[in-house]
């Protein structure tokens, strides 16, 4: 799965089909376009390809990486010109295979989750052709990190809540769009932005008046995974506290670099700092770096959150992979440890891990067909359950070695690995399993009201306008 | 400070149990709550935990020493207060409560049992008339060091740690991985021994002439280079561990071949008895906080302990707690008579309370959601040590194979 994410609303509408987060299948401008339809045969011919222009033994890594996006070969299922050949999803696994086999690089998936699971799907889906030719590249091979800002101290689960400002400021000289400065710092997706609109819902993308003018940020977020190696930030913010809280919210990319930006480490109880406080002050965002319509910010938000849980539940691994694998090894390698009871308790896990990931590759089959299920937000609270499980059960197993902790050493990690390092470690991480990309009781919420159409919570906080809502 | 012994019921067996506070305990409880929420906040545990000190000198002082509850096994007579498991399991659930970095489960409890043991054996080898006079005088001379340390353990001006993993079971013997020579010199390593930090004095299990024996080393004695303590990383931030190593180091035993098994057998069993009420301790603290933070907490305009999803996770730990106070005063209750249940209750009290505690502490860290996951917020400490305790003395798996064999409900064969 990528890293994380942040809460998601139980008792919103749905945020729409996830088959929405596909490729909308125009083709990009400056991309070769496929021939004739892309099959497995086709892609390993594209892989040839590639391998013999770049040899992985003999290529830089970063040099690899840039020439596989460029051949659609990075997500297959994205367009043509933005890293893919609008193949079929499910198609991935043939390249991922061919690469692997070769040797080749991978973009080394733990470190840039945030921008591959979050950030990219949502840009795909609301980003303007700027944004996308700019954005996307860069994010999928590595060279750019993603952070999310989502999650304030009083917005969590309530992430519709949120208190940080947005305050549109108009260009001194509209009709000259932004100063070079801008430009610059837009890093070349800013003056001549194009709205996209919304492929699938709202027809072919509409064109819209060049963005001018900035946003002023105010406010501050927290649990931010990355923040202290990103370079853009996914921003949602309060555009307009007069209407309900879920309508004045807008979404912004937030550049990490921009001097009203404050990164201070968070500890965790693993001793490490792999998430942040972020203090936002008088950050200026470009209206170019807008995603969506004003005030369409919890909508796009939507697509971000959804989409993680698609690519949590999407997938096709081997059996053992993951944490049941970690235990299972220390059982074989272990004799000594065993006994009648955790053997039962292990046993028992295993075949949960087994059919969890039966259901994962389910998911993946009926997304394949174009008939996603609600099954994806199962996915994450069946792997959030049995990570504590899983691991709790290894430290006990461990003993006097379950005792000891490999390191307490407060640092800030690039990369999040929820199997690495010792037991102790996987165990204190798992912990976490539960609550980012909203708590397991959030998502028990989700599937009561929106698959099982179980009536909702009374509320009182939906229809009032944000800034009457007590706080 | 003496405490009087609460009402004690017959020494029956099962069903007879003393299972309320005494109202002498309930002082003693307010006092020791006191003295923690005075000198042990979280904040000052946290502190400790970075400083990498052994143990809170300082507090162990004033607890163990100045409020004599260092001496709560010990008869007055041997220069302790005279109280009982029942009232050292009130201080041990205060502990829990409050994380408390002092080595009063291994010190107060298991060395202190340990030595009480050996003192024991020397009375009962005075009427054993079949003993010949040369081990009769050698149990002597053991039973007077056993004495003078126990009286330095009970006045809280000494910490005494029994050198065994802190991981042993009772009722599954450990192996012994120390030599001793004829002249009680000491060769080998034990690992992951709790608090041998804070030791003034270790008493080691070892192989001598005759058969396994238990030594006093004094980790400030002059050969002290003979003697090595590696701190290992702990899981519980609370607790230190660390490996011994001997090297001829020079002791004196405290008890004999039969005498010394005995001694770390009953060591063991009370202190995993009372470790139930350490457990019960942190475990009411987890809840009390989550409930607390829960009322404050507000999301979607309402307080989310106002979500019924989350009453009932609450309701069903405090279901969990009702019968975890139960068990570990049953465990504490027959240990204070000497009950032939004991084994029973002990393993039980175990078994249950171990699993509660580590529920209370993951259940406290979900419930309040990302400032839970923080250092900062002291439910990691309790999370760490629920866990640690989970393996301490005996993982509950083991204690269940000690109570197949107690009760009679033996594993399938074959
Ligand atoms: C390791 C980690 C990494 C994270 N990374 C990021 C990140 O990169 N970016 C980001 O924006 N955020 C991130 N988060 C934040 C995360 O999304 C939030 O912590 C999460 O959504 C919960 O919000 P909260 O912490 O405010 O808890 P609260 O919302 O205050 O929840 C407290 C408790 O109440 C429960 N609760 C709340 N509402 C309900 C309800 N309606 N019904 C039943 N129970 C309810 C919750 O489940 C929880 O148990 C991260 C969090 C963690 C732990």
């Amino acid at each position: 799965m990528s890293a994380k994410n942040t809460a998601v609303e139980a008792a919103e509408p749905s945020p729409g089909p996830i088959a929405a987060a596909e490729p909308s299948g125009s083709p990009a401008d400056g991309a070769e376009p496929p021939p004739g339809p892309i099959d497995a045969a086709e892609l390993r011919r594209r892989v040839a390809q590639l391998l013999a222009a770049y040899d992985p033994a003999t290529t830089a890594r970063a040099d690899f990486l840039r020439a596989q996006f460029d051949a659609g070969l990075a997500w297959v299922h994205y367009p043509a010109g933005l890293g893919g050949l609008g193949a079929p999803r499910a198609l991935q696994g043939v390249v991922t295979a061919e690469l692997d086999a070769a040797g080749a690089p991978d973009n080394d998936p733990r470190r840039i989750g945030i921008g591959l699971g979050m950030a990219a799907p949502t840009i795909l889906r609301y980003g303007t052709k700027d944004q996308q030719r700019r954005l996307l590249r860069p994010l999928w091979t590595g060279d750019e990190v993603w952070c999310q800002l989502f999650s304030e101290p009083g917005a969590g689960s309530d992430l519709a809540a949120l208190a940080t400002r947005a305050v549109y400021v108009p260009a001194a000289h509209p009709s000259e769009g932004h100063s070079a400065d801008d430009a610059e710092r837009a890093g070349g997706f800013g003056a001549t932005a194009r709205e996209r609109g919304e492929p699938g819902e709202h027809g072919e993308p509409g064109e819209e008046a060049p963005r001018s003018g900035e946003w002023v940020i105010d406010g501050q977020k927290v649990w931010t995974s990355s923040a202290h190696v990103a370079r853009w930030g996914i921003l949602i913010a309060r555009t307009d506290p007069d209407l309900p809280k879920h309508r004045g919210i807008s979404y912004f990319i937030c550049d990490m670099t921009d001097p009203g930006v404050e990164v201070r480490p968070l500890r965790q109880i693993t001793g490490e700092a792999e998430f942040n406080e972020v203090f936002l002050t008088g950050v200026r965002i470009p209206d170019s770096h807008r995603l969506g319509a004003p005030g369409e910010g919890w909508r796009v938000a939507q697509t971000t959150l959804m989409n993680e849980r698609v690519a949590i539940g999407g997938g096709s691994v081997p059996r053992e992979h993951g944490m049941i694998g970690v235990a299972a090894r220390t059982w074989r390698e272990r004799p000594d440890l065993r006994t009648h009871d955790l053997h039962q308790r292990l046993l028992r896990l295993w075949v949960e891990a087994e059919a969890a990931r039966y259901a994962g590759e389910r998911l993946g089959q009926q997304l394949a067909i174009g008939q996603p299920g609600p099954e994806g937000s199962a996915m994450k609270l069946a792997f959030a359950r049995l990570h504590q499980e899983v691991s709790g059960l290894e430290v006990e197993l461990l003993g006097d070695e379950g005792l000891t902790y490999d390191d307490w050493t407060m640092r800030r990690p690039e990369l999040v690995d929820f199997t690495g390092r010792e037991a102790g470690y996987r165990y204190l991480r798992a912990k976490g399993n539960s609550i980012e990309g909203g708590t397991s009781e959030v998502l028990l919420n989700i599937i009561a009201e929106r698959v099982l159409g179980l009536p909702p919570e009374p509320r009182t906080d939906k229809d009032a306008a944000w800034k009457d809502l007590p706080r | 400070m003496t405490h009087q012994a609460p009402t004690q019921p017959p020494q029956e067996g099962a069903g007879s149990a003393h299972l309320l506070y005494s109202e002498q305990e309930e002082d003693l409880r307010a006092a020791v709550r006191a003295l923690l929420a005075d000198r042990c906040p979280p904040e000052t545990v946290l502190a400790h935990a970075e400083g990498g000190r052994a143990y809170d000198t300082a507090l162990w002082q004033a607890l163990g020493a100045e409020m004599g509850t260092a001496g709560l096994l010990v008869p007055e007579q041997l220069g302790g207060a005279g109280g009982s498991a029942r009232e050292a399991a009130v201080v041990l659930e205060e502990l829990g409560r409050a994380v408390s970095p002092v080595p009063y489960l291994t010190s107060a409890v298991i060395a202190t049992q340990a030595l009480l043991s050996c003192v024991g054996a020397m009375a009962d080898a005075n009427t054993d008339s079949g003993e010949q006079p040369r081990a009769a005088a050698e149990t002597a001379a053991d039973a007077e060091v056993a004495v003078e340390l126990l009286a330095a353990l009970a006045s809280g001006e000494r910490v005494g740690v029994l050198a065994v993993p802190l991981s042993s079971a009772p009722g599954s013997a450990s192996a012994v991985t120390v030599r001793a020579d004829a002249h009680a010199a000491l060769t080998g390593q034990i690992a992951g021994v709790a608090d041998a930090l804070a030791a003034d004095v270790l008493l080691v299990p070892a192989d001598g002439p005759d058969g396994v024996g238990l030594y006093a080393v004094e980790t400030s004695a002059p050969k002290a280079a003979r003697l090595r303590l590696d701190p290992s990383t702990p899981l519980d931030l609370t607790r230190t561990l660390a490996r011994i190593s001997l090297d001829a180091m020079s002791a004196r035993r405290v008890a004999g071949p039969g005498g010394a098994e005995a001694a770390i057998a009953r060591a063991l069993l009370t202190g995993a008895g009372l470790l139930a009420s350490e457990q019960l301790g942190l475990a009411e603290w987890c809840l009390t906080q989550t409930v607390r933070y829960t009322k404050e907490r507000h999301q979607f305009g309402r307080p989310v302990g106002s979500f019924q999803a989350l009453k009932h996770r609450m309701a069903a730990l405090w279901l969990d707690l009702v019968s975890a106070r139960a068990a570990a005063r049953a465990a504490a209750d027959a240990l204070a008579t000497g009950d032939r249940d004991a084994p029973v209750a002990v393993a039980v009290a175990q078994a249950h309370t171990a699993r509660v505690a580590v529920r209370a502490a993951q259940e406290c860290v979900q419930l309040h959601g990302g400032i839970g996951m923080t250092w900062e917020h002291p439910a990691h400490l309790y999370l760490k040590r629920a866990k640690s305790d989970e393996i301490a003395l005996g993982t509950p798996g083991r204690h269940q194979e000690v109570l197949a064999r107690l009760i009679d409900l033996p594993a399938p064969t074959g």
